[in-house]
C-alpha cells in the first residue's frame, strides 16, 4: 500500500490488506471486552454520596446482618463507561431493522419516555390518597376507552403486566364465569400453531389442553372443530385462539368459530399478540371475542428493554366484564373512583381477584396512551395498513426463491417462510439467520410456529421505509442465492463478525454457572520490558 | 404521520408490485360485515406538542412524592435514584432491544442479566437468582407454585404480616388452580402463632420480613419447622434496601426468596413497571419460574452468556412448563443492575443505615404525639401507628395540608375494627428534618 507523506492511503481502495492483529486487549476498536463488574469494582468503595448518619440507637431488634454482602462498588464514571460497552454489544430497533415475527419490533417513539416520565406520572405512589392522583385514574380511564373503542369491547382489565399475565387474566376470568355458572368444564382447546403461553397458562388453571385441527393453510378447520365439540361435549370451557394466527393469516371463518365456542357453552379467548394487524380494520368485540390480551409492548410500541417490563390489559366481552378482576375504575357522577378492595363493589361487580399489587404497568399506560393519541384514529388504521403492506412486499420480493408454505397468498402483518429452499444446500435454518447477523439485521423468528418445518417468521412493521425494505429484500436474496451456490462456509460458522461467534448453549445448560463468584487467585505474569 | 415512513407514492407502487389494486384486498380475509369502513371513533393524530400539553396537564393534576412530605410505603418506596441510572437505561441499544434471543448480538442485555443475577444472589445470600419477575406480588404466586412442584404438596400458610394485595394474589391463583391457601389473621406486631400451622401436609409458609406492618420477623425458627415438616420457607420483602442492614433470609434458612426491587433503581410509577426478585437454592433451580442467563463460550473460546435452562419454559415446554411467563422484568432490572452497581454493599449498608436513622427519628417524633402509639419493636424503615381514630380520615386530612402520611391499613384491609385506626408509615433517606417535624406537628393538630 503506497502512503503519502502524511501517512494516509494515496487512493481508495488502496488499504486491500486483511491483516488484523491480534490485540493485547482483546478489543477491536470501538469493540470493547467488558469484564463484569465484580471483576474490577472495590468492596470498599461506592459510588453514591451519602453521609453517614448521626449516632442513633438501632432497634432492629438483635437482626442485625452479619453475612457479608460481597458487592463491590463503583465511581460513576466506571459505571456509565461500563454499561456503554456493554449496550453497543446489543442490536436494537432504532439501529436497525428487526424482523422478528410475532414481536413486533417497531420504532419506540421519545416522546412516550418523556410523557412517562413527568412527575405527575413517574413520582407518584400507588397507594397516596386517591385524592392526591385524580390525573393518573383519567390517564388510566382515558387509556382503558381507546382501548375499549378499538377493540369494540365494553371492559378491560388494565393491571396484567405482560402478554401472559394478560392471558392468565382473561382464563380466569372465564373459570370465574364458569364457576358463578355452577359450570366445571375441563377442557381449553388451542390449536398447534398456538404460542407456547396458550398451553401453559391453561394448564396454570388445571384445564385439559386438547389441540385442534388446521386446514392445509394453517387456519381453524371447522369440520374438525365440530368433531372436537362433539366429542366432548358440556365439558368445554373455552377456546385460545390467535388472530391473526402465528402463520400471519387472519382466520377466515373466525365468526363461525366464536359462535360454536359459545353454542358450546364456552368463551373465546383470542390471544391478541397480533392485533397489530388490524387495529382500525376489524374490531375483535364484532367478531365474537370475549377476552383479548393488548400487548402494549408491541401493538402500542411501549419499549421492549431487552425483555421487558410488557403490560398486557385484557379487553372484556359484556359476558366476562362482571368478573373483572381488582383494581378498576368505576365512573360515577362524582368523577373517577379507584376500587381496590370487594368491600368497595356494588351489584354486577364480581371480580375474582386480584393479578398483581397495586394497578398495572401505569409507566406503560403513560407510553401507550401517548403513541395511540399521537396516531390518532386514523394514524392507527394507517400504521396496520403500512404493517400489512410491508409484509406483503418483502413476500412478494422473496416468494420465488424462498418457500412460502401455504401458497402465494397475501400475508397480514408478517409472512412466514419454511427451509425448504434450503434443501440440500447444508445450510440449515439457524445457520441462514446466523448469517444475516454479519450482515447487519436481526434475523426473522425462527422454528416458530411448530407447525412448519423449520419457520422462518418476517414481521417488518409499518416503521420502515421502502428503501429499507428494498435494501433488505436484496439481502435476503444475495444470501439465499449463496446458500444455493452451496457457499456454506458464508452460513456454517456464521456469524464471523459480531461481537461473539455462536455461543454454547448446550454446555451452559449442562453445568450451569448463574452467578460470578470469586475464582481463586491467578498469578499475574506483567509483559516484561525488553 | 410521523412515524410512518411510507409516502402515498411508496404505498401506490408496493400496491401494485404485490399484485393487488387496493390496501382493502390485502384484509379480504376479514367477515365484510365487520370491516371497518372508516377509523374508529376516536381522536384524529396529533403532533408532539399537542399530545405532550394533553398528558402534562393530566399530570399536573397529581401531587407528586418529591413535592410533600412524603412518608407512603407499603410495598413501593421513595429513593433518591442516581441520574446516571436514568440516562443510561435510555440508551437504545438497551431500551428498544427484544428478549436476547440471538445471543452474539444481544451481550449487552446478557451480561447486565448475569451481574442482576449474582447481586440478587448476594444480597438475598442464595445459591441462585433468576432474571427477575414481574413484580415482588406475582413472584410470591409464583413462589407458591414452585413450593408445590417441589414438595409435590398444595397447601400454603400465609402469614398474617404479608402484604394485603400479595396475599390476594397468591389467594386468587391458588383457589383458580383448586390448591389450598390458610391465610392468618392480620398480624402488626409479629406475634403470630404460625408454627403450629405448619403440619405435614403444608408444601409451604410464605412470611414477609420486614413485614407489610414494619415488623422484622425471625425467620429462622420458622424455616427449621418447616423443613422438619418437609415443607419449604419463602420469604418475601417488599423493600430490598432492608437487606443493607438486616440478615439476609438466605442465612436463616429459606428456601426461596422473593421480594420487590423498585426501591434500588425504579422510580414509584404509580405502582409499576416493578421488578420482582427471585432466588432459591441450588437444588431447586430446575423448578424455578421465570429466565435464566447462564455463562458460556462461544466458537473461539471467549466467554458469554446466554438464556439457558429453557426446557423449563412455556415456549418448549408449553403445558408441561414450570410457568406460563414469557417475559421478565427487562429494564427495570437494568436499573436495579446500574444502581446497586454504584452503591456497593458499602453504599447499600449505609443507604440502609440512613434509612434506619430516619425511620429511628420519625418513630420518636410520632410517638411524643398524644393518642398515637406505634406497634413495633424490630423495624427497619417502616413501622405501624395505632391512632385514635380512623387513619383514613388522618391521611385524608393530612393530605389536605401538604403531607403525605403513610398508608392507613384499612384501604386494603376494609371491614376490620381492629385495624381501622392503624397506619403504615415509611421513613427514607429523601425524608429531611423538616419534613418529621412538619408531619408530626400537623398529625398533632389533626389529632388534637
Amino acid at each position: 500500500m503506497s502512503l503519502n507523506k502524511q501517512g494516509r492511503p494515496t487512493q481508495a481502495g488502496d488499504a486491500g490488506d486483511s491483516f488484523r492483529p491480534t490485540t493485547f486487549t482483546g478489543n477491536r476498536a470501538l469493540d470493547m471486552e467488558e469484564p463484569l463488574i465484580f471483576e474490577f469494582g472495590r468492596l470498599d468503595y461506592t459510588g453514591v454520596d451519602l453521609d453517614e448518619p448521626d449516632s442513633f440507637e438501632s432497634e432492629l431488634g438483635g437482626h442485625e446482618r452479619k453475612t457479608e454482602i460481597g458487592l463491590a462498588g463503583l465511581a460513576e464514571p466506571e459505571a456509565m463507561r461500563h454499561y456503554v460497552r456493554l449496550s453497543r454489544n446489543n442490536y436494537a430497533i432504532d439501529s436497525g431493522l428487526y424482523p422478528l415475527g410475532s414481536c413486533t419490533m417497531k420504532h419506540n417513539p421519545r416522546l412516550n419516555e418523556k410523557m412517562a416520565r413527568l412527575p405527575g406520572f413517574g413520582d407518584i405512589h400507588p397507594l397516596q390518597p386517591a385524592s392526591t392522583v385524580p390525573g393518573a385514574l383519567e390517564l388510566i380511564d382515558e387509556l382503558a376507552h381507546w382501548l375499549m373503542v378499538t377493540t369494540g369491547t365494553s371492559a378491560v382489565a388494565m393491571s396484567p403486566k405482560a402478554g401472559a399475565h394478560g392471558e392468565l387474566c382473561g382464563m380466569m376470568a372465564i373459570k370465574a364465569a364458569h364457576t358463578a355458572k355452577g359450570r366445571k368444564p375441563e377442557i381449553v382447546l388451542v390449536p398447534e400453531s398456538a404460542h407456547g403461553t396458550n398451553p401453559a397458562t391453561a394448564a396454570l388453571l388445571g384445564y385439559k389442553v386438547v389441540s385442534i385441527g388446521a386446514k392445509d393453510d394453517s387456519t381453524v378447520d371447522l369440520g374438525a372443530l365440530k368433531e372436537t365439540i362433539a366429542k366432548h361435549d358440556g365439558n368445554i370451557a373455552g377456546i385460545m385462539l390467535t388472530n391473526p394466527n402465528t402463520c400471519g393469516l387472519f382466520e377466515r371463518d373466525i365468526m363461525e368459530i366464536a359462535d360454536l365456542i359459545h353454542d358450546a357453552g364456552g368463551y373465546f379467548y383470542c390471544d391478541g399478540a397480533n392485533f397489530n394487524a388490524i387495529v382500525g380494520k376489524a374490531r375483535p368485540g364484532d367478531l365474537g371475542v370475549d377476552a383479548m390480551h393488548i400487548n402494549l409492548h408491541k401493538t402500542f410500541s411501549t419499549p421492549h428493554g431487552g425483555g421487558g417490563p410488557g403490560s398486557g390489559p385484557v379487553v372484556l366481552s359484556d359476558r366476562l366484564a362482571p368478573y373483572a378482576p381488582l383494581p378498576f375504575i368505576r365512573k360515577t357522577d362524582a368523577g373517577l373512583e379507584l376500587v381496590e378492595t370487594e368491600d368497595q363493589t356494588t351489584d354486577g361487580e364480581q371480580p375474582f381477584g386480584r393479578m398483581t399489587a397495586f394497578h398495572g404497568q401505569m409507566g406503560m399506560y403513560v407510553r401507550a396512551l401517548s403513541y395511540m393519541m399521537s396516531h390518532g384514529s386514523d394514524g392507527l388504521r394507517q400504521a396496520s395498513e403500512d404493517a400489512v403492506l410491508n409484509a406483503n412486499y418483502v413476500r412478494v420480493g422473496l416468494q420465488d426463491i424462498m418457500t412460502l408454505p401455504f401458497g402465494e397468498n397475501p400475508c397480514m402483518h408478517e409472512v412466514l417462510f419454511d427451509d425448504s429452499f434450503l434443501k440440500d444446500t447444508g445450510v440449515t435454518t439457524l445457520d441462514f439467520a446466523k448469517a444475516m447477523i454479519d450482515e447487519g439485521y436481526h434475523p426473522m423468528t425462527m422454528y416458530f410456529p411448530l407447525v412448519v418445518h423449520g419457520a422462518m417468521l418476517i414481521e417488518p412493521t409499518e416503521s420502515e421505509s421502502r428503501a429499507a425494505l428494498d435494501l433488505f429484500v436484496a439481502t435476503m436474496r444475495d444470501l439465499v442465492m449463496s446458500a444455493k451456490r452451496g457457499e456454506t462456509k458464508r452460513f456454517e460458522g456464521a456469524p464471523y463478525l459480531a461481537p461473539r461467534r455462536r455461543l454454547d448453549e448446550t454446555g451452559a445448560a449442562r453445568k450451569p454457572v448463574l452467578k460470578w463468584t470469586e475464582p481463586a487467585p491467578a498469578e499475574v505474569t506483567p509483559v516484561a520490558a525488553e | 404521520m410521523r412515524y410512518l415512513p411510507l409516502t402515498d407514492t411508496d404505498r401506490a407502487d408496493m400496491l401494485a408490485k404485490v399484485g393487488v389494486d387496493s390496501i382493502d384486498d390485502l384484509f379480504a380475509d376479514i367477515p365484510e360485515k365487520v370491516r371497518l369502513k372508516d377509523p374508529v371513533d376516536l381522536p384524529k393524530r396529533a403532533s408532539e406538542m399537542q399530545v405532550e400539553c394533553q398528558l402534562s396537564s393530566m399530570a399536573a393534576k397529581n401531587t407528586p412524592a418529591s413535592s410533600v412530605p412524603f412518608f407512603v410505603g407499603a410495598g413501593a418506596y421513595k429513593h433518591y435514584v442516581p441520574a446516571t441510572v436514568d440516562h443510561l437505561i435510555q440508551r437504545s441499544e438497551f431500551l428498544t432491544s427484544y428478549t436476547p434471543y440471538q445471543p452474539e448480538i444481544t451481550q449487552g442485555t446478557l451480561q447486565y442479566l448475569f451481574e442482576f443475577q449474582t447481586q440478587v444472589a448476594s444480597v438475598t445470600n442464595m445459591d441462585v437468582a433468576n432474571a427477575s419477575m414481574y413484580d415482588g406480588s406475582t413472584g410470591t404466586g409464583e413462589a407458591v407454585l414452585m413450593a408445590h412442584r417441589v414438595t409435590k404438596r398444595k397447601k400454603a400458610v400465609l402469614s398474617g404480616g404479608l402484604h394485603p394485595q400479595y396475599r390476594e394474589v397468591v389467594e386468587g391463583l391458588s383457589n383458580m388452580a383448586d390448591d389450598q391457601v390458610v391465610s392468618l389473621p392480620a398480624d402488626p406486631t409479629g406475634t403470630e402463632d404460625i408454627l403450629s400451622q405448619i403440619d405435614d401436609e403444608t408444601s409451604c409458609v410464605v412470611v414477609q420480613s420486614p413485614s407489610f406492618y414494619g415488623q422484622i420477623i425471625d425467620l429462622k425458627p420458622i424455616a427449621e419447622k418447616a423443613h422438619e415438616k418437609g415443607a419449604l420457607l419463602i420469604a418475601v420483602f417488599t423493600e430490598v434496601v432492608s437487606l443493607g442492614l438486616i440478615e439476609a433470609p438466605g442465612t436463616q434458612g429459606a428456601d426461596i426468596v422473593v421480594g420487590e426491587g423498585q426501591s434500588i433503581g425504579n422510580g414509584l410509577n404509580f405502582g409499576g413497571p416493578y421488578v420482582g426478585l427471585f432466588a432459591t437454592r441450588q437444588k431447586y433451580v430446575r423448578q424455578m419460574p421465570g429466565r435464566l442467563c447462564g455463562e458460556t463460550v462461544d466458537a473461539e473460546g471467549k466467554r458469554g452468556f446466554v438464556l439457558t435452562l429453557s426446557t423449563r419454559e412455556q415456549h418448549i415446554r408449553r403445558d408441561k412448563a414450570t410457568s406460563n411467563i414469557c417475559t421478565n422484568s427487562g429494564l427495570c432490572c437494568l436499573a436495579f443492575t446500574i444502581h446497586m452497581s454504584l452503591l456497593g454493599q458499602t453504599g447499600l449498608s449505609k443507604l440502609a443505615r440512613i434509612n434506619h436513622a430516619n425511620a429511628v427519628s420519625l418513630k420518636k417524633q410520632l410517638a411524643a404525639v398524644p393518642g398515637v402509639e406505634v406497634l413495633n419493636k424490630a423495624y427497619f424503615n417502616e413501622f405501624t401507628v395505632k391512632l385514635p381514630k380512623p387513619a383514613n380520615d388522618v391521611v385524608e386530612a393530612l393530605a389536605a395540608k401538604g403531607i403525605l402520611a403513610g398508608v392507613p391499613v384499612s384501604r386494603l384491609e376494609p371491614g376490620k375494627a381492629s385495624l381501622e385506626n392503624l397506619l403504615v408509615v415509611a421513613a427514607t433517606e429523601v425524608n429531611t428534618d423538616e419534613d418529621r417535624a412538619a408531619f408530626a406537628a400537623a398529625l398533632k393538630e389533626v389529632l388534637a
